[in-house]
């Protein structure tokens, strides 16, 4: 469409993209500030100014954070529930999408049933006290099982298998196979992609568990790490959430609250950014996907 | 020898028999056992843990007593719900909770929608990709790690304070504690973590647009402006109104876990919203009665709004969202 532009119109196509320049600059500025201020030394952050790039690189922080039994524990407890709670969703899901996307009796009921959630939930307290009732308070099932199907993704999931062609399925059938074999054989195999997409999602949610992880889970022992991120960061208790299992104590100089903070902020990120690439290949489709019926 | 007519049984004509519909139905559910069977543990989960919930309101009309449990605390009525009108800390949250909620729909819903528009603009699809892949990461990341990097950026001596001292000869601003930020630092940052995923859908939206369309309007004589306001913005108009409808249902819903987080005895007054209020009520004072009234009726007024809205939305001539 180049040719068809006016002067003022290339202009208009140059101050745009600048824009957009700012724009992504301005979006990336805390991720690179989060980096440099995670590697700076303890005397440099307390003299400095404004540091837009460390004199030195140095490890305390991380040496710091990584030297904390309650930190790597909480990782640990972190990578479970992301691993467990995406498998059971992806299966629940992919389950009861099958089910939906065939003309099962009362579809419709069914549907229904799924879309309601969206419009109304059922509250905190509500769902608190179910969640107690079904003895899940300070167990892990807490953070897995009261999040296994996300509506949303249910709903695009059986989208996704009703494009799959009716002939390979009906094919099955006449041969004998039931719905299971169906499901299994033909269907699963074929989702791959969607699996994949889901799979990430629910990982993606998994790992940045806090709310529910606030709600349920009153040991400590069990925190996950966004729980401890917020408590070293936010609350600004760094030291105190480090402290547990430290051979050496406190004895030394712990480097400057800020400076673990980002370090364990960008610890905590790591994962993310690395299913970013896989993530963004799918996460388009998905939502044109949803998009269709709106 | 022929049947005659009034011989055949609604049977053999291939109709159910009256007072048979029961059993054809369990004959179908007995048919299809295997796509039950795969669809139960879902249908246990949405029983359980999204519809148990919901009759569990009904504690919102009793003084809810855990030892004496659902069904055996004492009925009070609308007790609760009168309540909810005559306490003015409850009257302050509300008020919170909708000026913030009108902030993030004045405010961040547009910027998703002008971004999209820049987006579309843009024709080197390498230097789109990459900005694209930008705005689009701070969505996955935790509202943990969106207020803790606000935290330590906006410290009294941190990055944005220093800045404004050195250049600006201000005084350090105490971000963070001061009630008047509160809302302008939430608003922001859900500006930084969806206004760019925001993006998707209007982008979806406007690839399906015929390029013809442009052709034409340049053929008319219509520069870039014109052909954005006649051709690009109604293409997204539906999605604009469905994004809407949405929005208000809703309305009081403004996110617990980001505000949770930027909470602190400083700006609670003007910082505490319904969800807020409720977690700190129920699950921490264990007033649960009460607690469940103030969440139930943020969620009646969401499905009033959102049927409302919708109904609104036909009327004009829109899709409305069923």
């Amino acid at each position: 469409m180049y040719k068809y532009m006016s002067r003022g119109e290339k202009l208009g196509s140059l101050i745009n993209m600048i824009l957009l320049i700012i724009i992504a600059l301005l979006m990336l500025f805390p991720f690179y500030y989060m980096i440099i201020i995670s590697f700076t030394s303890f005397s440099e952050f307390v003299q400095s100014d404004i540091i837009l790039w460390p004199k030195k690189w140095v490890l305390d922080s991380y040496e710091f954070i990584l030297g904390s039994k309650s930190f790597i524990r909480s990782i640990g407890v972190t990578v479970f529930i992301t691993v467990v709670s995406t498998i059971f969703s992806l299966i629940l899901t992919a389950m009861m999408a099958y089910a939906l996307s065939r003309d099962i009796y009362g579809q419709r009921f069914w549907m229904f049933m799924v879309l309601f959630t969206f419009i109304f939930g059922a509250g905190i307290i509500p769902t608190y006290l179910v969640i107690k009732e079904t003895h899940l308070l300070d167990t892990y099932w807490a953070l897995i099982i009261p999040t296994a199907i996300n509506s949303y993704n249910l709903i695009v999931f059986r989208e996704f298998m009703m494009s799959i062609p009716k002939e390979l399925t009906e094919a099955a059938l006449i041969d004998g196979g039931n719905d299971l074999n169906i499901f299994t054989r033909i269907i699963l195999p074929l989702s791959k992609p969607a699996l994949a997409a889901f799979g990430l999602f629910y990982a993606v949610s998994g790992w940045n568990t806090y709310f529910n992880a606030l709600l349920y889970i009153n040991d400590p022992s069990k925190w996950t790490v966004q729980v401890v991120l917020r408590q070293i960061v936010i609350l600004d208790q760094a030291t105190t959430a480090l402290s547990e299992g430290r051979l050496n104590g406190l004895t030394q100089n712990p480097p400057p609250p800020e400076t673990i903070g980002m370090a364990a902020i960008l610890i905590a990120t790591i994962p993310i950014l690395i299913v970013y690439p896989f993530l963004q290949k799918h996460f388009a489709k998905g939502v044109m996907l949803g998009s269709v019926k709106g | 020898m022929l049947k005659t007519e009034n011989t055949l049984t609604p049977g053999e004509l291939g109709l159910p028999k009256p007072g048979r519909y029961r059993k054809t139905a369990f004959k179908r559910i007995w048919k299809e056992r295997y796509l039950f069977l795969l669809m139960l543990p879902g249908l246990i989960y949405f029983i359980v843990y999204r519809y148990v919930p919901m009759l569990g309101n009904i504690i919102a009309f009793q003084d809810f007593n855990v030892f004496k449990g659902f069904l055996h605390s004492d009925w009070v009525g609308f007790k609760h719900f009168q309540k909810i009108f005559e306490d003015p800390e409850v009257l302050q949250v509300l008020w919170n909770t909708i000026l913030l909620s009108f902030l993030q729909i004045v405010f961040a819903f547009p910027i998703s929608i002008i971004l999209a528009l820049m987006l579309n603009e843009v024709r080197n699809e390498g230097f789109k990709r990459v900005v694209q892949s930008i705005v689009y990461l701070p969505h996955f990341l935790s509202w943990v790690v969106v207020v803790g990097l606000v935290t330590v950026l906006l410290k009294s001596d941190g990055i944005v304070n220093q800045f404004l001292q050195q250049a600006f000869g201000m005084e350090s601003i105490p971000f963070m504690q001061s009630p008047g930020w509160f809302m302008p630092l939430i608003v922001l940052e859900v500006i930084w973590k969806e206004s760019g995923w925001g993006t998707i859908i209007f982008l979806a939206a406007l690839s399906g647009v015929n390029p013809d369309l442009y052709e034409a309007a340049v053929v008319d004589g219509a520069n870039r402006w014109r052909q954005i306001w006649h051709i690009t913005l109604p293409a997204i108009r539906s999605t604009i109104v469905i994004l809407l409808i949405l929005r208000l249902g809703s309305v009081l819903d403004v996110g617990f876990e980001q505000i949770f987080l930027m909470l602190n005895p400083f700006n609670k007054e003007v910082g505490e919203v319904l969800d807020t209020f409720v977690y700190f009520k129920g699950v921490q004072q264990s007033d649960f009665s009460f607690a469940t009234a103030v969440g139930l009726f943020k969620s009646l007024v969401g499905l009033i709004l959102v049927v409302g809205a919708n109904r609104l939305a036909k009327r004009f001539g829109e899709q409305g969202i069923y």
